[in-house]
C-alpha cells in the first residue's frame, strides 16, 4: 500500500513546527500504523532526513506510550491505541495526518513526543493507598463484592495514554483523573483516604491546566481502555461531598 | 576467584527465619543518610523503591520511560503464583518451591526459591492493601486460576491484565512515596555505566534522554532492576526498549554475568509477517485447551487453504508424539516441536514460519458461543492484527522469545559480586534455573522489590558508616567522559546502515544459531559472525541528527552496540553448556526420542561469566549447585 503523510516536525518546544509531507511507499498491510512510521524513518534516512521522533513501548497496547493524534483523532480510526492499529484500516493511496497529542499541559518536546509528567504528579496527589509494604492483613479477611471488584478493574484499566485530555476540547483529563478515583475510591481499602484523595487530585488537576468536563464525550470516544465516562459523574459527587465536609471541618 | 553464595546455615525452611533474626540492621535515622540509586521502574525497582523509601531511604529511581507506570511488566497477562492455599487443593510452600525447582529443570539455587515461596503469599496481601482489584467470587473472596507447571489452582489474576494491575499498585505506592520527598524520580533517563570507588558500586552515569546531558549520580548501593535481555532476538516479546545495556555495562565493569544462554520461548505468538515488524505479539496459551496444533504432511500442501487440505493430509505432530499430554505439552516441547515442523519445510503463512491452531473440532464439539465466550478477547485480538476471522480458519502461531532466566549473578542478599551493586527481578539468575514456570515472574520481581531486598540491604549499608562517597571522585569524571567518548563515536561514524537493520541482522542470528535448539556447529559459527556484524556496525553506522536532543536512533544504537557484544557471550555460555535443559535445548544432548538429556554429573552448576578486557575471552566461574532438599529427577511428558 501507498500513503501519503502529513506528520508535524517541530524541532524542540521553542521551535516552530509545521506539517511536512513524506510519501509512504510499499507498505505491507499488516504493518501496524507505528511500523508503516518505522518504514518511512528508514526510507529518511537513507535520504539524508532526520527520522520522525515518536513514543512507544510494549506495541501491544498496554503501556499507554504511543500518542499520535491520526486525522484530527487520537489513537485514529477503531478503539484502541496507536499501535494497535493496522494499515489495512485505511485507504491505498490515502493521504493521513499525524500530529501529536495536543492539550496545554502536554508540552511539546519534539516532533510527535510530548511531555505528559502532567498525569503522574495528579497520581502522586492522591492516587495511591498509604499502606507499608509488610503491614497488610490478610488478603482474604476484607470480602469484597464480585460486582464491586469488577467495576474496580473497570476503572483501573486506565493505561494513562492521555488520549483523553488530547481529545477534549476543554482539554479536561477527568476521565482520566475520575478513573483512579473510582478504582481506589470503591474498595474498601481505599475509603479511608477518599475524601483527601479526590480533593487533591482534582486540585492539582486544576493546577495543571487541565479544563473542566462540559460534557462533550470526547474522551469515551477515544479511550483504548473503554473506561467509561459516568465515572466523572462520580468523581463530581464525591468532590461536592468532600469539599463541603472539608468546609464545615469535618474531614482532609 | 570463588562464589559465596552467603546461603544463611540450617534446614532448608528456616534459613530465610532465622537470616531475619541475626540480619544487620540500619536505625531509622541513619537510614536518612544513605541515598540509593534504583535503575528500572517495573515490578522489582518500583516495589524496591518504595518500599526503601517508606523505610526511610533517600532513594533516587530512573527509567527510560517518560512514566515509571510504563515499564514493561505491564504488559504481563496471566497472573502470580502464591501458596496461599485458598482452594484447599493441597498447596503449601514447599510444593510451590519444589514446582518451582522442577520446572527450572533442576538449575536454580534452593534457598532463594524457598524464600520466594515463603515470602509469595505476603505479596498478594501487600497488593491487595494498596487496592489492586484481583479477580474474586460471588462470596467476595479471591479467586485462582490453574497455570502449566503446577496440580494446585495458586494463580491470582485480574483479566488478563494481571501485570499492568500489580505494577500500577506499585507504581502508587512509589508515587506516593515521590509526594513524600522520600523518593526522586528520574524519568526518560538511561542508565550508560556504572560507577565504582574503591571496587564497590557508588554511582552511575545516565543520559537525559531529553537533552542529552551527561551527567554522573553518586550513592551509596546501586540496585538494578531492569528486565531481561529477549531483544537480543531483535523480535520478542520484550517492548521496544527493553535492553541489556545496565546490566551489559555493570558485567564489563567486573559483574559476573550468569546463564545467559537460558532464554524462554513461548509457543503460541502470532508469527512474523515481514522484515518490517517490529515486535511479536503473545496469544495466551490457554488456548492450546481447546485448539489442535497442525501442519500438512506434505510439503507441496503448504500453500492451499487450510480448508482444502483433507484431514489424512494434516500432521497433528504435537498428538502424533505425545499421545497423553497432547496439545498441552510444555512450552519448551511445543516450541522446539513447532519449529522441527518448519525446519522440515511444512510451515505455513508468510515464510514458512507458522503452525496452525484449529479450533474447528471445538466449534463442532461446544458451539460458537462457547469458543466465543472462552477465547472471544483473544480471537479479537487476533483478527485485529492478522485481519483473518479464527472462527473461520485455523490461527496461525508460531514460537517468540518471551522471557530471560539468565541476568547477573547475586549471592543470597541479592548483591552481585560487586559490593554494593544489587540486582532484583528479571535482570538477576537466581530463582528460575533453566526454565521459568507461567505466573512466576511477576512473584518473583514483587518478592525481590518488596520483601527481600528491604530485609537484605541492610548486610551491606551497615558496613557503609562514614564512607559516604565524594561525588567528584575521578572514577565519576572518568566514567561521564567514557560515556561522552562512546555517544561522540556512535555519531561519528557516518555510514550507510541503520541501527535496525544491524539489529535485525543480529536478531536473525541469534535466533537460527541460539534460539529454540543450539548445537555446537551452529554456535561456532554464530561466535565468527558477531564479531564481524560488530566491526560492520562500528564502522558502518548510519545515525543522523545530533546528540543533545530527543534522538531515538542514538538510543537505540548505544542498546544494539551492547546487545551485539552481549550476544556474543551468550553463545559462549550455550556452547560451553554440553547437555540440554529447560530453555537451553542442545540437539546433541538428546534421548533417542527427541527429549532434553541432562549432564547433571558434569553441568549442575551456575555458568558466571567474567569480563577480561576487550577482545579477551570471558572467564567461567562455577557456583555448584548443591540440593539438600530435593532430589533431581527427570522430566518426561509422553
Amino acid at each position: 500500500m501507498n500513503f501519503t503523510l502529513e506528520v508535524w516536525r517541530q524541532k524542540g518546544p521553542k521551535t516552530e513546527g509545521k506539517l511536512e509531507r513524506y510519501e509512504a511507499k510499499n507498505v505491507p498491510a499488516e504493518a501496524s500504523f507505528l511500523e508503516m512510521l518505522d518504514i518511512v524513518n528508514e526510507d529518511l534516512t537513507h535520504k539524508n532526513i532526520e527520522p520522525i521522533q515518536f513514543d512507544s513501548d510494549c506495541r501491544e497496547g498496554i503501556c499507554g506510550n504511543c500518542s499520535l493524534t491520526i486525522n484530527g483523532v487520537p489513537h485514529g480510526p477503531g478503539r484502541g491505541t496507536t499501535c494497535q492499529l493496522y494499515m489495512r484500516k485505511f485507504r491505498d493511496g490515502q493521504t493521513i495526518t499525524i500530529e501529536p497529542f495536543r492539550a496545554d499541559s502536554f508540552p511539546l518536546e519534539r516532533d510527535l513526543v510530548v511531555n505528559r509528567a502532567a498525569y503522574d504528579r495528579i497520581i502522586q496527589a492522591g492516587g495511591f493507598i498509604s499502606e507499608r509494604a509488610g503491614s497488610a492483613p490478610d488478603a482474604n479477611s476484607v470480602p469484597i463484592p464480585k460486582i464491586v471488584a469488577d467495576q474496580a478493574m473497570d476503572a483501573a484499566a486506565c493505561i494513562g495514554c492521555g488520549a483523553c485530555a488530547a481529545a477534549c476540547p476543554n482539554g479536561s483529563a477527568m476521565l482520566f483523573v475520575s478513573a483512579k478515583v473510582a478504582h481506589l475510591g470503591l474498595l474498601p481499602q481505599g475509603k479511608p483516604e477518599n475524601d483527601r484523595r479526590v480533593l487533591n487530585m482534582v486540585r492539582q488537576m486544576d493546577k495543571e491546566g487541565f479544563g473542566n468536563c462540559s460534557n462533550y464525550y470526547a474522551c469515551e470516544a477515544v479511550c483504548p481502555a473503554g473506561i467509561p465516562a459516568s465515572f466523572i459523574a462520580r468523581m463530581n459527587r464525591s468532590y461536592s461531598v468532600a469539599s463541603i465536609k472539608e468546609s464545615i471541618g469535618v474531614t482532609v | 576467584m570463588t562464589l559465596d553464595a552467603k546461603i544463611p546455615a540450617g534446614p532448608l525452611d528456616k534459613k530465610w527465619t532465622s537470616f531475619k533474626n541475626t540480619a544487620k540492621l540500619v536505625n531509622p535515622a541513619n537510614k536518612r543518610k544513605f541515598e540509593i540509586i534504583i535503575v528500572g521502574s517495573g515490578l522489582a525497582g518500583a516495589a524496591a523503591a518504595a518500599t526503601l523509601g517508606e523505610q526511610g531511604y533517600r532513594v533516587k529511581c530512573f527509567c527510560y520511560q517518560d512514566s515509571p507506570r510504563r515499564a514493561h511488566s505491564i504488559a504481563a497477562q496471566g497472573g502470580i503464583n502464591a501458596a496461599k492455599n485458598y482452594q484447599n487443593d493441597g498447596d503449601s510452600v514447599y510444593r510451590l518451591f519444589y514446582d518451582t525447582i522442577k520446572g527450572g529443570d533442576f538449575r536454580a539455587r534452593e534457598a532463594n526459591v524457598h524464600r520466594l515461596a515463603e515470602v509469595s503469599s505476603l505479596i498478594i496481601d501487600q497488593c491487595v492493601a494498596q487496592g489492586v482489584p484481583f479477580a474474586r467470587e460471588y462470596g467476595g473472596l479471591l479467586d485462582n486460576r490453574s497455570f502449566g507447571g503446577a496440580q494446585v489452582s495458586r494463580t491470582f489474576y485480574a483479566r488478563g491484565q494481571t501485570g499492568q494491575q500489580l505494577l500500577l499498585g506499585a507504581y502508587a505506592a512509589l508515587s506516593h512515596q515521590i509526594a513524600l520527598g522520600s523518593v526522586k524520580m528520574f524519568p526518560k533517563t538511561e542508565m550508560m555505566d556504572l560507577v565504582l570507588v574503591d571496587g564497590h558500586a557508588k554511582g552511575i552515569v545516565v543520559r537525559d534522554m531529553v537533552t542529552g546531558e551527561i551527567t554522573s549520580h553518586a550513592g551509596d548501593a546501586v540496585l538494578l532492576c531492569t528486565g531481561g535481555y529477549g531483544n537480543v532476538f531483535y523480535l520478542s516479546t520484550n517492548a521496544r526498549g527493553c535492553n541489556v545495556t545496565a546490566t551489559y555495562r555493570a558485567f564489563k565493569r567486573g559483574a559476573l554475568f550468569a546463564n545467559p544462554c537460558y532464554t524462554q520461548i513461548h509457543p503460541t505468538c502470532i508469527p512474523v509477517s515481514g522484515d518490517y515488524q517490529s515486535k511479536l505479539t503473545l496469544m495466551s496459551e490457554s488456548l492450546r485447551n481447546d485448539g489442535r496444533v497442525w501442519v500438512p504432511k506434505r510439503k507441496e500442501d503448504c500453500g492451499k487453504a487450510p480448508q482444502d487440505i483433507p484431514e489424512d493430509a494434516r500432521d497433528y505432530y504435537l498428538e502424533r508424539k505425545y499421545p497423553s499430554y497432547g496439545n498441552l505439552a510444555p512450552r519448551d516441547i511445543s516450541s522446539r516441536s513447532a519449529k522441527e515442523v518448519c525446519d522440515d519445510g511444512r510451515g505455513v503463512g508468510p515464510g514458512g514460519l507458522g503452525v496452525y491452531l484449529d479450533f474447528s473440532a471445538a466449534i463442532k464439539r461446544l458451539g460458537k458461543h462457547v469458543i466465543e465466550e472462552r477465547y472471544g478477547n483473544l480471537f479479537e485480538m487476533y483478527h485485529n492484527i492478522t485481519g483473518e476471522d479464527a472462527y473461520e480458519r485455523p490461527m496461525r502461531i508460531y514460537p517468540a522469545v518471551h522471557y530471560t532466566m539468565g541476568g547477573l549473578w547475586v549471592d543470597y542478599n541479592l548483591m552481585s559480586n560487586i559490593p554494593g551493586l544489587h540486582v532484583l527481578g528479571e535482570a538477576n539468575f537466581s530463582d528460575h534455573g533453566a526454565n521459568r514456570l507461567g505466573a512466576s515472574a511477576l512473584m518473583q520481581g514483587l518478592a525481590d522489590g518488596y520483601f527481600v531486598i528491604p530485609n537484605t540491604i541492610g548486610d551491606y549499608m551497615a558496613g557503609q558508616f562514614g564512607k559516604q562517597v565524594d561525588p567528584k571522585a575521578p572514577a565519576f569524571a572518568e566514567a561521564v567522559q567514557s560515556v561522552k567518548d562512546r555517544v561522540a563515536k556512535l555519531m561519528s561514524i557516518k555510514g550507510t546502515r541503520t541501527v535496525d537493520s544491524f539489529h535485525r541482522e543480529l536478531g536473525h542470528i541469534m535466533w537460527d544459531k541460539c534460539g529454540m535448539a543450539r548445537n555446537k556447529e551452529g554456535l561456532e559459527e554464530a561466535l565468527q559472525r558477531i564479531p564481524k556484524l560488530r566491526e560492520e556496525f562500528w564502522s558502518n553506522l548510519k545515525l543522523l541528527g545530533g546528540p543533545n536532543e530527543i534522538n531515538m536512533e542514538l538510543e537505540r544504537a548505544g542498546r544494539v552496540a551492547d546487545f551485539l557484544e552481549f550476544g556474543e557471550l551468550m553463545c559462549l555460555d550455550a556452547l560451553n553448556r554440553n547437555e540440554s535443559c529447560g530453555g537451553h535445548f542442545r540437539t546433541e544432548y538428546q534421548t533417542p526420542d527427541g527429549e532434553a538429556l541432562r549432564n547433571d554429573d558434569e553441568y549442575a552448576y551456575v555458568a558466571a561469566w567474567k569480563y577480561e578486557g576487550e577482545g579477551k575471552a570471558p572467564t567461567l566461574i562455577k557456583e555448584p549447585l548443591v540440593y539438600e532438599q530435593v532430589k533431581l529427577s527427570t522430566r518426561s511428558y509422553k
